[in-house]
């Protein structure tokens, strides 16, 4: 019996939906036995790297392995780290191991992902293993999920399919070897991509056994190193993507270059979800160049966190993207009005306030105690409201994206976050079955979550379907800050309760509209009366998944109003952290960590300010430590001291490298970010208006890194949360001035220092 | 209108509308993809080359203006026999590039920097390097390994090869 999962749309609901079924005992017992794919996949795969022996490995005649890595890469340094994961458990030669992207097929699906997802605690017996990955490979696939994102690789794909095909594939390698020489199994032992049987002192490669590898099946449960005995898991390699982005070889999807290739350009509605009322392109047509002048229909959007329908899109197509984009600047269009022309940032954080205040919709995150009771009776309450604003992505890379729609087939180029998600999107787009698309995924110049919603590709793939021709489209810049998926803006409500003792007793907190993580606001400190939850407040500003989602506004609130209860108690803010991590060891030691590493307790001149931040994300812990110059008002971070427990650094040099670029990037929100909306629309297009930090202004960042064993958690986005609130902690300390709006750039600090009559 | 100039030595002429930016130009005709597009506007240099040796904005360059011109690009930084540039080198070395879209802009405006200044201050650094954004936040390692590069002891050949090119 089997069953087919026809689910074609990836939401965390329709995930949970599935794993009810899999609570129910029913999705075991259905569950579909990968059994020895390599048959079927090698054909698709091709030969180049070598003979496919497991679903995530290669062997070549010249003993070369290749893993096969089901993520994308944009930067985070996850080929070389999944690498290393596979290398390790096959007992490989690095110096021999090329990492390689899988192909957008459906045997390379994120099924570790979805188990990882679904199933997280819940210890399964071993024996049913295989039934599990077999039913969720079957999900995964028909979901179309092979999404690289919620620092999820190396938690996920790493333990559950690189580390096992590394160890199956060599346990395969020491059976052939064993039954070659007619010796027993256990005296068979891997090395530096040789098998070795000592006693008869024979050694051969790898490579000659992958014809009997290639026809076994291999194990789902087969035996692990022991971590003290890893040799380049947790070491320093270099990583594998850095030559050729020394060297402008880099192949980018903006590089791909096909004969007879056009180039387009695109602009949609300011106001999202317009369509077209009139075009007026006569000059546009007569720029020298230009091939065609299009609208592309609306279309709807299956993104990570639900659907979203776009408006028409205008396209030039000319020999050039400098005439495609001259020309689209000369076409006049007029645009529907679909209800928000008069919607601006005020309105919004205005609705916000009324919705916090009426308790619109409110449901509850965590309810500890009596929080009326406790509240009503307190010593002493304070009470703070916080703002944060969109925010776009800005990935160096514009959005781009290549096709060639001819005869019934496509062919896309694109770096993307879900190759597989972007295939089926555009088969579906063009009434194509999935098997007909082939996509060609590139390394992406930044991601950041952008990169998982398929609206360009599905762009490209229309305007190449329309003018039957290869055609590169290339959004300029401010078409990229203009039609984001946007981080969103939120206001958070916060009480705090104290005892005449200036003990913490209660935390009260309600903010606007709730996605993911959904543990993003809850706090790691041992206050016994919580209350905690949010309102629904919606906006016709499109979501989208921003590094580190929801983590990103709640720890700039959360770690800010836990630094304002410490100084309404009257304590050091590490101090009265640290009294409420008693349950919490690994927190209070990264928190403690930092705080030695940045020297917390020495003294800093006037006008110089310290402030900490700890945050849980992505499971991994991180606690951070900056100090800021205040200057007639202008705020100057000089130094970022960061902690983290990742559980264990598989590659801690690229670990360190996350960990400072979700500072900057966090850093870049916090001084400068604001996506401001009027008449409905994005203000902002480049920039120069959406600014960003730069060498200037970039503080020198130290990274500590504790492995505490537990297990694995992410680098990608750990690092973001934490920044904005120890900067502005640090602002308080050297001003005495508590920002609770962010980007910090919008303050002018004297006026407030004055009005405050805080000697600066 | 035709123009000529010299491209990583050699010399190309292109007949194209004359106010095309350089970038467009060495990205769509002369098929160099190691120049990057960021934003049109010389607000985040992932396009910088140099010109005549100085590091510029290829995107807001009319390619009339480079006439008769030197125009190095990320790929005619390495010497002819393939040996890294010592800046992209200390880029290995120090394992900078994330993403890596804006390296071969941040290397060229580096190179440019360190070939007029060959110990350059923290001053310095920021004002030749402020015109490249990098997303990924690399400035940390961009600036150590900006400093770790010995010029002093490098072959000056290797070292800031466009002048010595020979034309012929």
């Amino acid at each position: 019996m089997s069953r087919r999962w026809t689910m074609s749309k990836w939401t965390r609901r329709a995930f949970l939906t599935t794993s009810a079924v899999a609570g129910g005992g029913v999705l075991i017992g259905v569950a579909m036995r990968p059994g020895n794919q390599v048959k079927d996949l090698a054909a698709k795969v091709g030969t180049e790297g070598g003979k496919l022996v497991h679903t995530y490995v290669k062997i070549g005649k010249d003993n070369v392995v290749t893993a096969m890595i089901p993520h994308s890469e944009m930067g985070q340094g996850v080929h070389t780290a999944l690498g290393q994961m596979l290398a390790e458990e096959l007992e490989a030669d690095w110096d021999q191991v090329n990492v390689e992207e899988a192909p957008a097929l459906g045997e390379y699906a994120n099924y570790s992902l979805g188990r990882t997802y679904l199933l997280t605690g819940i210890d399964f017996p071993k024996i049913l293993i295989p039934s599990i990955d077999g039913a969720m490979m079957g999900v995964a696939d028909s979901l179309d999920m092979q999404i690289t994102g919620g620092s999820m690789s190396v938690r996920t794909s790493g333990i559950l399919s690189m580390r096992v095909a590394g160890a199956a594939t060599r346990e395969m390698l020491e059976r052939a070897a064993a039954e070659a020489w007619g010796v027993p199994v256990g005296e068979v032992m891997a090395e530096k991509s040789f098998l070795v049987h000592g006693r008869s002192s024979r050694k051969e490669p790898f490579s000659a056994f992958v014809n009997e590898v290639a026809a076994m099946t291999p194990s789902y449960t087969p035996s692990f190193k022991k971590p003290e005995d890893y040799k380049i898991v947790g070491q320093f390699v270099p990583r594998r993507d850095i030559p050729s982005k020394v060297d402008g070889s880099a192949k980018f999807a903006m590089d791909v270059i096909l004969p007879g290739m056009l180039y387009a350009t695109v602009l949609r509605s300011p106001v999202p979800g317009g369509t077209v009322v009139s075009l007026e392109d006569k000059d546009a047509r007569n720029v020298a160049g230009v091939h065609e002048v299009l609208v592309i229909p609306s279309a709807s959007y299956s993104t990570m966190v639900g659907g979203f329908t776009a408006g028409e899109t205008v396209a030039v197509v000319a020999d050039s993207y400098w005439s495609a984009s001259k020309a689209l600047r000369q076409i006049n269009v007029q645009w529907s009005e679909v209800g928000y022309e008069t919607v601006s940032s005020e309105t919004i954080f205005s609705q916000f306030d009324k919705d916090l205040s009426a308790g619109t919709e409110r449901q509850g995150d965590v309810s500890l105690g009596d929080a009326d009771a406790i509240f009503a009776g307190a010593a002493k309450v304070i009470d703070a409201d916080y703002n944060v604003p969109f925010l776009a992505h800005t990935c160096m890379e514009p959005l781009n994206a290549t096709a060639d729609v001819r005869d019934g087939q496509a062919e896309i180029w694109v770096g993307c976050q879900n190759p597989l998600g972007f295939r089926r999107a555009v088969a579906d787009s063009l009434g194509l079955d999935s098997e007909k698309v082939t996509l060609h995924n590139h390394v992406m110049g930044g991601g950041f979550g952008r990169k998982s919603v398929p609206d360009y590709a599905l762009q490209v793939a229309h305007i190449s379907s329309v003018v039957g021709a290869p055609v590169q489209l290339i959004w300029s810049r401010e078409e990229d800050v203009r039609q984001d998926f946007y981080r969103p803006a939120v206001k958070s409500r916060f009480r705090a309760a104290f005892d005449q003792d200036d003990n913490l007793i209660g935390w009260s907190n309600t903010y606007t509209n709730k996605n993911e993580p959904v543990e993003a606001p809850l706090i790691p400190y041992s206050v016994p009366t919580q209350d905690i939850g949010y309102v629904s407040s919606p906006t016709h500003v499109p979501f989208g998944a921003w590094r580190s989602v929801d983590h990103s506004q709640h720890g700039f609130f959360t770690e800010s109003f836990i630094d304002e209860a410490a100084h309404a108690a009257k304590k050091d803010p590490f101090e009265f952290r640290a009294n409420l991590l008693n349950n919490k060891p690994r927190h209070l030691a990264v928190l403690s960590k930092v705080a030695d590493e940045a020297q917390w307790s020495d003294p800093l001149p006037e006008g110089r300010g310290r402030g900490i931040s700890l945050q849980e994300s992505f499971g991994s812990i991180v606690a951070q430590v900056v100090e800021v110059t205040v200057t007639n008002g202008k705020i100057a971070v000089d130094r970022v001291v960061a902690a983290i427990d990742p559980g264990l650094a598989v590659a801690p040099d690229g670990l360190s490298a996350q960990i400072e670029s979700g500072i900057i990037y966090g850093l870049t929100a916090a001084m400068y970010g604001e996506i401001s909306i009027e008449d409905g629309a994005v203000v902002q297009g480049n920039f120069n208006d959406y600014e960003s930090i730069r060498m200037d202004d970039s503080p020198m960042i130290e990274t500590h890194i504790i492995n505490s064993g537990h297990d694995i958690g992410g680098a990608g986005e750990p690092g973001t949360p934490g920044i904005a609130p120890a900067v502005a902690n640090a602002v308080f300390d050297a001003t005495g001035i508590r920002v609770r709006l962010l980007p910090l750039n919008n303050f002018d600090l004297n006026y407030l220092v004055e009005e405050d009559g805080v000697a600066s | 209108m035709s123009t000529s100039f010299f491209i990583n030595g050699i010399e190309r002429s292109v007949d194209v509308d004359p106010s095309k930016p350089l970038l467009w130009v060495i990205r769509e005709q002369l098929s160099l993809s190691g120049t990057k597009f960021g934003c049109g506007i010389g607000q985040c240099g992932a396009c910088t080359v140099h010109l005549d040796g100085q590091a510029i904005r290829s995107c807001l360059t009319p390619i009339s203006s480079v006439e008769g011109k030197e125009v190095t690009t990320i790929e005619g930084l390495s010497s002819a026999s393939g040996e890294l540039h010592p800046v992209q080198q200390a880029w290995v070395e120090h394992q900078v590039p994330q993403c890596g879209y804006c390296q071969s802009g941040q290397i060229m405006a580096a190179s440019a920097l360190l070939a007029r200044s060959p110990q350059p201050t923290d001053g310095e650094i920021d004002s030749a390097l402020r015109g490249n954004i990098c997303r990924c936040g690399m400035y940390g390692r961009i600036r150590t390994a900006i400093k770790s590069v010995d010029v002093a002891n490098t072959d000056e050949e290797l070292f800031y090869n466009v002048a010595e090119v020979d034309h012929v």
